[in-house]
């Protein structure tokens, strides 16, 4: 019996086995999602909880990897949907721009960025994040969250277009775009 | 949609808000996981099986139309 068939028949040395295995890699996807390390840790394990749950309905063979990313991206969408609180999106310190803008603009620029994105509906959050700021492939995010490629491209276009209305002023800023 | 619009966007966006450069994980969870594994099983409501019900819902049925079969259970009891 391999690790995966006694961590579905319910063995809790397996199950920790299992965990310290794929917890990295877990933490490391919701961390990208979140933005946030200790929500991100009380998120892998909350995935990990869910996975343990429902570890009858893991196929034998299957691949352990893509299911656990989906149900962490699941949990991810559901932390987002939930928080009243809005993510701390971690802004850059060198936001380009000619080097005379004054600092107090730039400040405001990356401000007015971080709460347009904020703003947006989380599941649209979820593949701009993915999608515009960690510059993961379109197949990648659709595997993770269990929709078409295709959907994905969608719903980055309409974040990008609800993105493109609030911050219609700093695109058309020649400035700003560089 | 034309994605050569929305470049002048997505590289604001981009040199806006940085990629997460830290996803390393600081410390083992399996502690946190443990405890959370004893909490949820302290905390699981107790469950009945579906059989267990029908099998009190036949006798209190039977116990309605049939009422003078309960001093002859009484009695065995």
């Amino acid at each position: 019996m391999d690790l995966l068939e006694r961590f579905a028949a319910g063995d809790l040395d397996a199950f920790e086995e299992v965990f310290r295995k794929h917890q990295k890699d877990v933490y490391a996807w919701t961390v990208r999602i979140v933005r946030d390390p200790a929500i991100a840790e009380d998120l892998t394990v909350e995935t990990f909880w869910r996975i343990y749950r429902s570890r009858t309905t893991f196929r034998a063979g299957g691949n352990f990897c893509a299911w656990a990313r989906r149900i962490a991206t699941n949990a991810a969408l559901d932390h987002l949907r939930a928080s009243k609180r809005r993510i701390e999106v971690e802004l850059s310190d060198d936001l380009a721009g000619p080097a005379h803008v004054d600092p107090a603009v730039r400040r405001e620029t990356r401000d007015r960025i971080k709460k347009a994105f904020d703003e947006l509906p989380a599941k649209y959050r979820l593949v701009a994040t993915l999608a515009l700021v960690e510059e993961e492939p379109y197949e990648t995010i659709a595997e993770a969250t269990g929709i078409s490629a295709g959907l994905v491209k969608m719903r980055v276009f309409r974040a990008v277009r609800i993105l493109r209305k609030k911050l219609n002023s700093l695109v058309i800023q020649p400035g700003a775009e560089r | 949609m034309n994605e050569e619009n929305e470049k002048p966007l997505r590289q604001l966006i981009q040199q806006g808000i940085a990629p997460m450069k830290d996803t390393e994980l600081q410390r083992d969870l399996w502690p946190q996981m443990l405890k959370r594994l004893q909490h949820e099983q302290q905390h699981e409501p107790v469950r009945v099986p579906w059989f267990d019900w029908v099998l009190a819902a036949i006798s209190g049925l039977i116990l309605v139309l049939f009422p003078s079969v309960i001093p002859a259970l009484l009695y065995h009891l």
